[in-house]
């Protein structure tokens, strides 16, 4: 699973991303609680003279604290090595963006030459293509991919029979287990064109080597893929819908869309911000391995996004600092989106990830 | 604060979930009588979710049946509900495929060697991390919390690799990955909301260290957690294709997803032996080799899914509770 959380970190998350990207969420509550827990904490461990041990000098109270957690640290010190090495060291070395790469100096040796890469990014003639097309792809799957599940979710909802309820769950979910390279095998044999279950509709070119088609085909096979194991967090948030509501909502007259409109809507809705938020961080990261596996060159012009257009001059061409700075500008942009989204959503409705 | 608020409600959702489903009572509509309205309602509620389960499964079908099927029917779509003719050429075929069996071997190493090295890393860091008594916690948690919204990128990491000597190697699949903040959040949540502080107090009344309470108490009553994550992990090494991508060269090791990426995407479908057939006939042949390469590789997934599908339920039920 981190491979793909280190892949989505790469390519920016995306839909598929979207379970992972509640998660992210966790951050707030743990900080909130560890405060109010350490309080109360402190008055409960009284008897162990916490108060005391808290005016002893430094070196007494860190000693103290490992005598007492060393089998903690021993617990998460493996974590904390990996995240070091493979999170916070690629972190250092993209001053990589602002050097020269020399490959006899390693990583930060290199000559200083600022924004130069920046420059030449901004300047680079397929600068507005990339950046168009991966608003437009990102966009597209953002808002339907952000919709159908929560759409799926009220329906199912819906079903009265546990058993049906199941049924249609574990068919819906199905999709999503399948991967990337078989997910984009499939798009093409039932677009193959004449012969495939879809193509045969669409005459005799190939709609994947069309460009305008590149953008439906992406996020419709998205929505399809992922939009059941999505719902999945609306499921369970309106599963704990306060039944009375329910009843006093019914006494009132309100019929089945009513009870939807008043009463499920509404309690999703924490979930729904959220998630946008979350959403909102992966304006331009457009997931790296479904574009690459689905581009060719007839529909390049479509389908040259940031992380595709990274990965072919870094690693295909070897100009490792021109795409150490494009991954560092898309990073930004993703994280300035999101806390931009986050702050606007902290004034204006009280929800927020951190 | 909003934030507590849906902590509350996903752990309500929790406990939903263990209670069943079926006494969720309102859409029974015991001894009140529909009205019509509500009847035409439901009717189109029904009617739209038969046609969403069909559109998610024919394609699945479809690609079932064609695997058996002649070729040639396929092709002129004549295969549409079930299966026309039989053939299990492309199987053959596939089964005779060196790549394929490489690619298999590789990737069922890649994957339970992860999965382990995964849930060796991540479920004692959760441990640690959901001890509230542990201080350092919130500082760590920040820091790890961070990388899931910012990264070092492509080339840096590409570079530390190298430098690594991590480049064509097994443990490119192993190593970089085998710590999962997401999973670990998840398992996190588990042990906070699901170990009663009362058990801590009183192992530690008792004189039992964090070591005897993780390995004696906590991970006995864990199991559902580490299916859970470990069958998230098990899914993201089984269907990672970007690792093989960049960092292998050697095709020896490269796992299942690249191996099918060269056969189904680069169309290097070699039907070859009769010279018999026309370029259409072995056109056909080669999407019927398809077909059966996407069944052979999904299957060990699509196994063992009924039986977990559970899990899964309670996996984002459990990261739920933090959303």
């Amino acid at each position: 699973m981190e491979r793909n959380a280190m892949s989505v970190n790469q390519k920016g998350g995306g839909v598929t991303g979207q379970a992972e990207e509640v998660a992210r969420a966790g951050v707030t509550p743990e900080k909130i609680k560890g405060q109010s827990l350490a309080e109360s904490k402190g008055k409960v461990d009284v008897i162990d003279n916490l108060e005391a041990r808290r005016h002893a000098p430094l070196p007494m109270r860190v000693a103290d604290h490992f005598r007492r957690y060393w089998e903690i640290w021993v617990f998460v010190l493996p974590s904390i090595c990996f995240v070091a090495l493979f999170s916070y060291v690629p972190m250092y070395g993209i001053q990589l963006a602002f050097r020269e790469y020399d490959i006899t100096k390693g990583l930060t040796g290199g000559k200083w030459v600022g924004f130069k890469y920046f420059r030449q990014f901004f300047n680079d003639p397929m600068f507005v293509e990339i950046i168009t097309n991966t608003v437009r792809i990102s966009l597209w799957t953002l808002v339907m991919g952000f919709i159908a599940p929560i759409i799926l979710a009220l329906l199912i909802n819906q079903i009265g029979s546990s058993k049906i309820k199941g049924f249609v769950q574990t068919v819906t979910y199905m999709p999503h287990f399948i991967s990337t390279v078989v997910m984009v095998a499939m798009i093409q044999i039932f677009l193959s064109p004449g012969t495939g279950l879809l193509g045969r509709f669409f005459g005799r070119t190939s709609l994947m080597g069309v460009p305008g088609a590149f953008t439906p085909i992406y996020w419709i096979s998205e929505v399809w893929q992922h939009t059941g194991w999505n719902c999945i967090i609306y499921l369970a948030a309106l599963s704990s819908v306060d039944l009375s509501l329910y009843e006093a909502a019914k006494i009132d007259g309100a019929g089945r869309l009513q009870l939807i409109r008043y009463v499920d809507i509404p309690t999703i809705m924490p979930t729904v911000g959220v998630l946008l938020i979350l959403q909102m961080g992966s304006v331009l990261g457009v997931g790296f391995e479904k574009v690459w596996l689905m581009q060719n060159t007839l529909n390049v012009t479509a389908s040259e996004v940031i992380s595709t257009y990274t990965y072919r001059i870094g690693i295909l061409d070897n100009q490792f600092s021109y795409s150490t700075a494009i991954g560092l500008f898309n990073s930004v942009v993703n994280f300035v989106f999101l806390v931009a989204a986050n702050a606007f959503a902290k004034r204006v409705s009280d929800t927020s990830i951190f | 604060m909003s934030s507590t608020r849906q902590n509350v409600d996903g752990s309500a959702a929790l406990m939903a979930t263990k209670r069943g489903r079926s006494d969720v009572p309102f859409n029974k509509h015991r001894g009140q009588s529909k009205t019509a309205g509500d009847w035409v309602v439901d009717i189109i509620i029904a009617l739209i979710l038969i046609v969403i389960v069909c559109v998610v499964i024919y394609p699945l079908w479809f690609i079932i049946i064609a695997s058996f099927s002649d070729p040639t029917a396929v092709a002129q779509g004549k295969v549409n509900i079930l299966p026309q003719g039989f053939s299990l050429g492309g199987y053959a075929k596939i089964l005779a495929d060196d790549r394929i069996w490489i690619g298999y071997k590789n990737t069922i190493i890649y994957t339970f060697l992860g999965t382990a090295v995964n849930l060796i890393v991540t479920i004692p860091a959760a441990f640690g991390l959901s001890r509230r008594e542990f201080r350092p916690r919130r500082i760590i948690m920040f820091l790890f919390a961070f990388t899931m919204f910012f990264s070092g990128g492509l080339i840096p990491s590409y570079l530390l690799m190298k430098q690594l000597g991590l480049l064509n190697s097994m443990w490119i699949f192993i190593l970089p990955g085998a710590f999962g903040v997401y999973n670990m959040i998840i398992a996190r949540s588990f042990f906070e909301s699901s170990i009663p502080e009362e058990l801590r107090d009183s192992a530690r009344v008792d004189g039992v260290s964090y070591f005897g309470f993780f390995f004696k108490i906590v991970l006995p009553l864990s199991s559902a957690i580490i299916a859970v994550i470990g069958l998230y992990c098990f899914v993201g090494h089984w269907n990672d294709y970007f690792t093989g991508l960049i960092y292998i060269r050697n095709q020896e090791k490269q796992p299942l997803q690249n191996i099918l990426q060269m056969i189904l995407l680069a169309n290097q479908v070699t039907p070859g032996s009769g010279s018999s057939m026309s370029a259409v006939q072995s056109q056909n042949f080669a999407d019927q080799i398809k077909f059966g390469i996407i069944i052979v590789s999904t299957l060990p997934l699509l196994v063992i899914y009924p039986f977990l599908q559970k899990y899964f339920n309670k996996g984002v039920m459990i990261g739920a509770i933090k959303g």
